[in-house]
């Protein structure tokens, strides 16, 4: 670790923060546009002008926005996160409890979805333009085309309904046993792997094929070498980088997907909260998953930033 | 005449220059855009007669050939009456999107200087935002409404139009043909909308496909959790939704809807990479 890649880490630390802090304006400001305010919606049929300014005067909606803005930043960093306008209790209680269900889901479907990525990714590479790239491709475009609700209820009717391996819809988050741990994740973390398993291969593939592309590999070629020492030996280590940024971007759309998997199966996770949240109107919780989510992406991002930084050989 | 000749001959050109797999998604997009345009005139029942209402969650038959929904109704019609919500809002937010930010593109490259660090540092704010949870934010705060729903769709997918078009203006305003028409002392209105714009077209075209199937799959999204089009209105992601009672008996009324959703964004996908590919070719590249 030299001192250029030590400074262009620092930067795109520095820029994933400012960018957290735009989103967190965003959110904020957006939610400022509604007429009427949170005191009107809480005190709802009580509200005269009389008990609406008192209210305000005691939230401290009566001060202006910016000001706000920052008390409310303010108050999310020391871990105050507001009350809910439905339930009337802190949204930490909320949603504090679903954060590990959530991140559980989704380490799952990252720990099984990898390996089986880097594998179809580098063999549709190394089998480029035959009959089984052209598979993996049209196969892997196509889950990514499809909605990820369409995956989900094949494999419900599939796995619940046809063969009975499973329990059908509702999900519980038991990690009690190896068999109810099985039980309760298989479907829920095999919809997510489909979606991100054809995005993570796309993108290797991609990748490699870059490299196979290049000079130096049609030397290695030329001089005789078998294709899978070609790959493996010359063109991978080249591509890690790339491919460790198409790992962390596809993950991302775990994000996308987690949504429609935890509604479908009515999982207690966070994206659950935050869609019942949206369907009642609940802005606080709503703000604070958006942030939440916007958080572990903008993390995501960061992450595949540093690891091209740090495993590019030039910067070395 | 003479045009119409000269058209079907382009038509029947453009065709030909098609992979067979990209033929099969002309042929399957052709197929669902009649169908938004003339759905409601084919369609053997109206879209709430609920006259088999004993007949929940029925298979296929001849008076109704895709089965039953949970009221009872025609699934078919129920499907192309939603192929106008979920192709036309779909079309709509792609057309703000691909529109905008080409335009946008466009101004803040010719403009250049302050302007354009301003408006990318916007686009790179909204770009790393993840676009579904960004619109259930707008979502909560606005609601539902259908005009709602094209808007925030339409804005969320702009930053990523204009990163594209931006990328091509920006080649295409260094090029030394613009350098010319700039020493001929030509407006910069002429330049962007004579000289830069006509050639980002066809780039920004397979853009707007591809754009136009990340909006629908959003939007039937939104609609499977119940946020999107509300009833009366039902796009083919609200029949998903309301039917999904049926989905431990295995009703076709769950999978149908989804699988409409499917076939136009896998065919919509093989039209795009086939034109990507005739596009490489006629390059050269």
């Amino acid at each position: 670790m030299n001192r250029v890649v030590v400074r262009m880490v620092g930067q795109r630390v520095a820029s994933g923060a400012l960018t957290l802090f735009l989103v967190s304006a965003l959110v904020f400001f957006m939610a400022s546009l509604l007429p009427g305010d949170a005191a009107q919606m809480a005190l709802g049929q009580y509200a005269t002008p009389e008990t609406v300014a008192m209210l305000r005067k005691q939230l401290g909606l009566d001060e202006p926005l910016v000001l706000r803005f920052f008390t409310w930043l303010g108050n999310l960093v020391s871990g105050d996160f507001g009350v809910s306008y439905a339930a009337n209790v802190p949204v930490s209680s909320i949603v504090l409890s679903r954060i590990p269900n959530t991140l559980m889901l989704a380490a799952a479907a990252t720990v099984a979805s990898v390996p089986v990525a880097l594998v179809l990714g580098i063999v549709a590479a190394m089998v480029r333009g035959s009959l089984l790239d052209r598979v993996i491709g049209v196969l892997t475009m196509s889950v990514v085309a499809v909605p990820e609700f369409l995956l989900a209820t094949l494999a419900v009717l599939l796995f619940a309904v046809k063969l009975h391996w499973v329990s059908a819809v509702s999900v519980n988050a038991d990690t009690s046993s190896v068999g109810a741990f099985l039980k309760s994740y298989s479907l829920p973390v095999l919809v997510l792997c489909c979606v991100v398993v054809a995005q993570m291969a796309r993108m290797t593939r991609a990748a490699l094929i870059n490299q196979l592309d290049a000079p130096y590999a049609e030397m290695a070629v030329l001089k005789g070498l078998r294709p899978s020492r070609t790959v493996l030996r010359h063109a991978l280590p080249n591509a890690v980088g790339p491919i460790v940024n198409a790992m962390a971007l596809s993950l991302s759309y775990l994000l996308g997907g987690v949504i429609i998997v935890e509604a479908i199966f009515s999982y207690p996770g966070l994206a659950s909260t935050l869609v019942d949240a949206v369907s009642n109107r609940d802005l606080p919780i709503v703000q604070f998953c958006v942030l939440f989510f916007s958080a572990c992406y903008l993390l995501l991002l960061l992450v595949a930033d540093i690891v091209t930084i740090v495993c590019n050989p030039k910067l070395r | 005449m003479k045009h119409i000749l000269y058209f079907l001959q382009a038509a029947v050109r453009f065709f030909a220059s098609l992979t067979v797999l990209g033929r099969i998604g002309f042929f399957v997009s052709l197929l669902w855009i009649l169908v938004a345009l003339f759905g409601s005139s084919i369609a053997p029942h109206a879209m709430t007669d609920m006259s088999a209402s004993g007949n929940v969650f029925a298979s296929g038959s001849l008076a109704y050939p895709l089965g039953t929904d949970f009221l009872g109704r025609d699934l078919l019609s129920r499907i192309l009456y939603g192929a106008r919500y979920s192709i036309g809002l779909a079309l709509a937010a792609t057309l703000i999107a691909s529109v905008g930010g080409t335009l946008l593109a466009l101004v803040s490259t010719v403009i250049g200087t302050w302007f354009d660090e301003i408006v990318c540092r916007i686009v790179d704010a909204l770009l790393v935002t993840p676009s579904k949870i960004l619109a259930l934010l707008v979502i909560a705060i606005y609601g539902s409404d259908l005009r709602v729903l094209v808007l925030t769709a339409g804005v969320i997918y702009m930053p990523g139009a204009f990163r594209i078009a931006r990328s091509q203006a920006v080649n295409l305003n260094a090029m030394e043909y613009v350098t010319v028409a700039r020493l001929n002392g030509e407006s910069t209105f002429h330049i962007a909308c004579r000289e830069i714009l006509p050639n980002m077209i066809h780039p920004m075209m397979t853009d707007f496909g591809l754009r136009f199937v990340y909006n629908v799959l959003m939007l039937s999204g939104l609609s499977f959790l119940g946020l999107g089009v509300q009833p009366p209105y039902a796009d083919w992601g609200s029949l998903v939704r309301e039917n999904l009672s049926g989905l431990s008996m295995g009703a076709a009324a769950v999978i149908m809807p989804a699988l409409a959703i499917a076939s136009l964004t896998i065919g919509v996908n093989l039209l795009i990479d086939s034109l990507a590919m005739r596009g490489r070719l006629r390059t050269g590249r």
